[in-house]
């Protein structure tokens, strides 16, 4: 049925239709509405059987998903920000273990300084902890994409993250279609686990291993995360036979067969970007969009295909590695290894800066016309930024940065026109 | 596509106002998008949400930075926030308040638009005689209807009855017909 709903409360349903036995979890924005959609619908008897645990952390709520997925019983979770960085210990526990659990990551900045707003942050610093990690444009495909997840990871025994943009998706009310329990009852079968905690048939998970076999468990980790470079497109292409929609797959390109410049980017920017990107072609610019959807397991192979016939490219990411530049940027690079082009990162939303198509329509000029240097960050406010580096030069106790740069952005901001 | 921005305070219903205008948008057939400015949600603070409507799907998630529609909810934001910031010189502004938009000091913005384009609407007080509480959105967004003919009235009590329930349902409805009536009538006259 086609609604009109905010995201949070749509990933609620939909996980809902996956038919979760255990979902733990503990609030904090932007991830809150889902799991208190979630309670509702366990409280009311509407998602049953399934038990809903709250729990006092977020190193507990991975902790109970963990013991919950060894028991057998398909296990769901939420969280964002300094939530997942509190889960971590337990996150690569998770995946060491090889159990299925399907946790959203409602991307948020980590502070300090304290920001409750969008960027991809948090996700990004668990790109290695041997989750697959899956990335929505819309909250349709965040629907979508959850129902994947499900099947993705119990075909793999792998977890799997679902990442949406925090705020701009989750509490984005926008019209979107729920499957119906018998579409998602065919797609996604009755979990079978691969390892159980079973009275009846006793075994112990989680082994001490030394150096006898350690890299061999490690190394079946990543072969099961290239086997999901296969299984992710399959899985993708059984859901657009059955729900009639596309969502998922490793990458999708918008516009990009001819392009000279194409864009590379995650999440919900590609909207903005596709807007951006039609004006700039209406104007004579060959220029597409890559979306990666597919974050881990990284498709090389597919965004070398995408990319190699281009002049340049620009990867735009919403996180950032400080000393070093883009986290994306480096896995694009690896991606184009022996092929020479133009590329150009530009950091960009980070702690909730809003990416505007104008900013965008003057970054991608720049680009087009090859003046952008290697590493930018849209909209930086040079003139703070200079202001402290001075103050810093002057003073010994220059005292706390965000404070100073709080302090003298509202300097800069526009008084209302209208006097009292 | 039509953007309309909403300034209010926390806790007058500000994000939920853009809520129901999405759901009533959609109740017409049409595209809506609907999301809060993502500010710290303190009751009395600024805040700002965004809703835009169009015959496409919409794809752009930026902030509404040249609103077509501007509904303030509070009017003593005037003085602490440039509210009219972007507007389009074609736009419409609805006022929560009780004075005229002489009284509120606003002719040189209103001689800048169309007649009939910057109006104010005593919507606390009519919220307060239908339910009991200073909940001025459902109000406005009959006032809306109004004052664009952009969503209709039915549209805008089905937007309601999506987001509340009951009596409240009913009572928000019947104060969001009233302030629809009452500018429909200063129209005609």
């Amino acid at each position: 049925m086609i609604s009109q709903m905010e995201g949070s409360q749509a990933v609620a349903q939909s996980v809902a239709l996956c038919r979760p036995e255990v979902i733990c979890a503990y609030p904090i924005s932007p991830q809150t509405h889902i799991v208190e959609g979630l309670g509702a619908l366990v409280k009311g008897g509407k998602l049953a059987p399934c038990e809903f645990l709250n729990v006092e952390s977020e190193f507990a709520a991975m902790s109970v998903a963990i013991g919950s997925s060894a028991t057998g019983a398909r296990t769901y979770t939420a969280t964002a920000s300094q939530g997942l960085l509190f889960m971590v210990e337990a996150i690569y526990n998770a995946s060491g273990l090889g159990l299925p659990i399907v946790m959203t990551v409602a991307n948020r900045a980590i502070g300090a300084p304290i920001n409750i707003w969008n960027d991809h942050s948090d996700s990004m610093s668990q790109r290695d902890c041997g989750w697959l990690q899956l990335f929505a444009e819309s909250n349709q495909e965040a629907v979508d994409l959850h129902i994947q997840a499900f099947r993705l990871a119990e075909e793999l025994s792998m977890p799997v993250m679902v990442c949406m943009d925090g705020f701009i998706l989750t509490h984005a009310y926008e019209q979107l279609e729920l499957p119906s329990q018998a579409q998602v009852d065919r797609f996604l079968p009755p979990y079978e686990p691969r390892q159980v905690l079973d009275p009846a048939e006793p075994v112990s998970i989680g082994a001490m291993v030394g150096p006898e076999a350690f890299m061999e468990v490690r190394y079946l980790a990543h072969a099961k995360q290239t086997m999901a470079l296969e299984l992710i497109p399959e899985i993708a292409a059984e859901f657009a036979a059955e729900f009639g929609r596309a969502a998922g797959g490793l990458t999708r390109g918008y516009r990009i067969e001819d392009a000279e410049t194409i864009v590379v980017a995650l999440g919900s920017v590609v909207g903005t970007l596709e807007e951006t990107v039609d004006a700039l072609r209406d104007a004579g610019e060959k220029i597409g969009i890559l979306s990666i959807r597919s974050y881990r397991p990284f498709p090389l192979a597919a965004v070398r295909a995408a990319l190699k016939g281009a002049k340049r490219v620009v990867v735009l990411e919403k996180s950032f590695s400080v000393g070093m530049g883009g986290v994306v940027s480096a896995d694009v690079r690896m991606a184009l290894s022996g092929i020479q082009l133009n590329g150009y990162t530009v950091v960009a939303g980070l702690g909730g800066r809003p990416i505007t198509q104008a900013s965008l329509r003057r970054m991608l000029a720049d680009a087009v016309e090859d003046k952008l240097p290697p590493l930018s960050f849209l909209d930086l406010n040079r003139d703070v930024v200079d202001r402290q580096l001075e103050r810093e030069a002057r003073v010994r106790r220059s005292g706390p940065v965000a404070e100073n740069l709080l302090r003298d952005v509202s300097g800069q901001t526009k008084k209302p026109e209208v006097s009292a | 596509m039509l953007q309309i921005r909403i300034h209010g305070r926390g806790g007058q219903g500000v994000v939920t106002a853009a809520e129901m205008l999405s759901i009533a948008a959609f109740e017409q057939g049409r595209h809506a998008q609907a999301f809060p400015s993502f500010g710290s949600e303190r009751t009395g603070a600024p805040v700002v949400s965004f809703c835009r409507i169009d015959d496409k799907p919409i794809r752009s998630r930026e902030p509404i930075s040249a609103p077509d529609v501007l509904i303030i909810q509070d009017a003593n934001l005037l003085h602490q926030v440039d509210v009219f910031q972007g507007l389009v010189p074609n736009g419409h502004v609805l006022i929560n308040s009780g004075r005229t938009v002489s009284e509120l000091g606003l002719d040189e913005i209103a001689a800048r638009m169309p007649p009939g384009h910057v109006i104010t609407l005593p919507a606390t007080e009519i919220a307060q005689k239908h339910l009991g509480r200073p909940l001025p959105n459902a109000v406005l967004l009959g006032g809306f209807a109004a004052l664009t003919g952009m969503i209709t009235l039915e549209a805008v009590v089905h937007g309601i009855h999506d987001k509340f329930k009951g009596q409240i349902a009913e009572r928000n409805a019947a104060a969001a017909t009233e302030a629809y009536d009452l500018l429909r009538a200063k129209e005609t006259q």
